[in-house]
């Protein structure tokens, strides 16, 4: 374990050897730097297609299951609990309560980051629909004017939040036509 | 027959512990089998593939089947992790799921040694592919190989390495490119009766031979293409399957091998597949079958390049070495012949939809031994698959019908 100056962190034995600079390490015969070319085109599929071209209209869709009534947002063309079709589409009014939420203060490689990110699980209105269990039509999405306090403090937990829709001519039938949930005013 | 048969003899015998109940497909389904299914999501096709596999086998995924085995590759999915997609399509949502990083006959080994455990008494095996969504498939398999090695060499497409295979078979066997032509000819006519073969054609050897080459020696009608599509397979222990059906198709053995590491190709025995040898013989001791010559009514074995189709046969015990092509000329391996091989069409007329393609001919076995099985004197199929360039992984299925 070394820090960025390369030396041992205070507390660590010195382990055998010596610590490589960085153009060092890459001068290494036998290092080999390998970009993957690696390009998908991935079909949407019925109902993540639909879905998306909903968005593009500033709707939020979800397929319910005929059998035990879930709703699936985002959508499935089955339902995985009864292993069957879901053929009905309902619109959903896009309204919901923050089921957790979440601050991240650092990156993928543990970085600290400038601003913190606050992320959130939204548990949408599904009229007609009373989930049973844990499950729920819901969407993983960035919230806005939620403040780390609210997160700490437990206070972001069952905030009523509607979506941020994006103009409509900058929609590009894409979950970024969201820009975020931000909490409902009053 | 117009040849000499093999006569392989096995040594120790694998010792499987006989009170071991046997293992039985039970039902299977499918979805695609086209060059393009861009109308459903990989999720959607498995899940049409299951649905008909759950009807046929009078199961209920969320009550009966026990555990679920999925066969994928990360970069053939485009999704890290691929396996945490693998449960919610085929039912196995909360339910004992895992992957098998391999071809569909290896998860069906899973499943078979999973009900000989006593552990589970229904298993579902699923293997899909979707190659139409991968616009690099190049770079795919740029990174199967030796980062050190062979990538910088930049030959740019690793199917050579079939092409190597070709020669040193047809130079050590004396096969010509008549004899391979002769099988991509009748593999891509066999395939007209099949709906699953959406390559198949009124190809003659000469249209074959008259082609362009692809890889020498083979020209494009004796490469396989790719094609999308879906393969669910229910297997249930012996008391499950006389619950659920008339005809139980039993898997009598199974065997799978790895020869050398993927992309060391300078290790690999040219013009030999031995890792198809030691999976056919995995696969005859857990049947019981001390020689295949006359125990098997007929076989589905790699065919994704037409030289293939005959070290298979030569590999697995079912023609002696070097006389697959002289069977061949006789017509052995026709529908009606000594050993029909291939009678679905092969994956030269099917496509090969990447993992799925092992599973995909032991649900052809199922079928023909399912529906016609009292055409055969011994109602007895092998199954074989070997992973493709650049890997020599194969894997091999015994199912039956008694």
């Amino acid at each position: 374990m070394s820090s960025r100056s390369g030396r041992p962190q205070p507390g660590w034995v010195n382990p055998p050897g010596h610590y490589l600079k960085r153009d060092e390490m890459y001068s290494l015969v036998g290092l080999v730097e390998y970009p993957p070319r690696a390009k998908y085109l991935f079909s949407a599929g019925q109902a993540q297609s639909r879905f998306l071209m909903g968005l593009k209209e500033g709707k939020i869709l979800g397929t319910r299951c005929p059998r035990c009534g879930r709703v699936y947002v985002p959508p499935r063309m089955y339902c995985e609990y009864c292993h069957t079709h879901t053929l009905e589409w309902v619109e959903l009014p896009g309204t919901g309560v923050i089921h957790t939420a979440v601050i991240s203060y650092i990156g993928t490689f543990r970085e600290r980051r400038k601003e913190p990110v606050i992320v959130g699980v939204i548990q949408l209105d599904a009229p007609g629909y009373t989930p049973g269990g844990y499950e729920f039509a819901g969407l993983f999405h960035r919230l806005c004017g939620v403040t780390p306090e609210d997160v700490m403090s437990g206070r972001a937990i069952g905030m009523r939040v509607k979506p941020r829709w994006r103009p409509p001519e900058e929609r590009r039938g894409d979950i970024n036509d969201i820009e975020c949930f931000e909490p409902i005013e009053g | 027959m117009g040849a000499t048969h093999p006569n392989i003899v096995v040594g120790t015998p694998i010792t499987w512990v006989p009170l071991m109940r046997r293992v039985a497909i039970v039902g299977a389904g499918w979805a695609g089998f086209r060059p393009q299914v861009p109308e459903l999501s990989f999720r959607e096709l498995v899940f049409e593939a299951a649905q008909r596999a759950y009807e046929d086998a009078g199961v209920d995924p969320r009550e009966d089947v026990d555990a679920f085995v999925s066969c994928q590759e990360d970069y053939w999915e485009g999704i890290a992790i691929a396996d945490e997609f693998a449960p919610e399509p085929v039912g196995g949502a909360l339910r004992p799921t895992y992957t098998v990083a391999g071809d569909g006959l290896q998860g069906l080994a899973q499943a078979y040694m999973m009900i000989k455990s006593g552990a589970f008494d229904i298993v579902a095996v699923e293997s899909h592919a979707k190659p139409s969504d991968i616009v690099t498939l190049d770079g795919i398999y740029d990174l199967a190989l030796d980062p050190h090695t062979i990538r910088p060499l930049r030959v740019a497409n690793p199917l050579f390495t079939a092409g190597l295979d070709a020669v040193a078979y047809m130079s050590r066997t004396g096969a010509s490119r008549v004899h391979l032509a002769m099988v991509a000819a009748a593999n891509k006519r066999m395939g007209l009766h099949n709906p699953r073969a959406s390559y198949a054609g009124r190809v003659t050897v000469d249209d074959v031979l008259g082609a362009p080459y692809y890889i020498y020696p083979m020209t494009r009608y004796e490469v396989a293409p790719y094609t999308d599509a879906a393969v669910v397979i229910v297997l249930a222990s012996e008391e499950a399957a006389r619950r659920l059906t008339d005809n139980p198709v039993w898997v009598e053995g199974v065997g799978w091998s790895t020869e050398v590491g993927t992309g060391a190709v300078e290790y690999h025995k040219w013009g030999h597949m031995p890792s198809l040898k030691a999976a056919g013989l995995m696969a005859y001791r857990a049947a019981g079958i001390d020689s295949p010559t006359g125990e098997v009514g007929f076989a589905e074995v790699e065919d994704r390049f037409s030289f293939m189709e005959l070290l298979s046969l030569e590999e697995l015990g079912l023609a002696g070495e070097g006389e697959a092509h002289k069977m061949l000329e006789t017509g052995d391996f026709s529908p009606g012949g000594y050993l029909p091989v291939n009678q679905s069409g092969g994956s030269l007329s099917v496509g090969v939809p990447f993992e799925a393609l092992g599973l995909w001919r032991a649900l052809e076995a199922y079928l023909e031994l399912r529906e016609h099985a009292d055409k055969y004197d011994v109602p007895r199929a092998v199954v074989a698959s070997w992973r493709g360039p650049p890997t020599y992984t194969s894997a091999v299925a015994v199912l039956g019908a008694q």
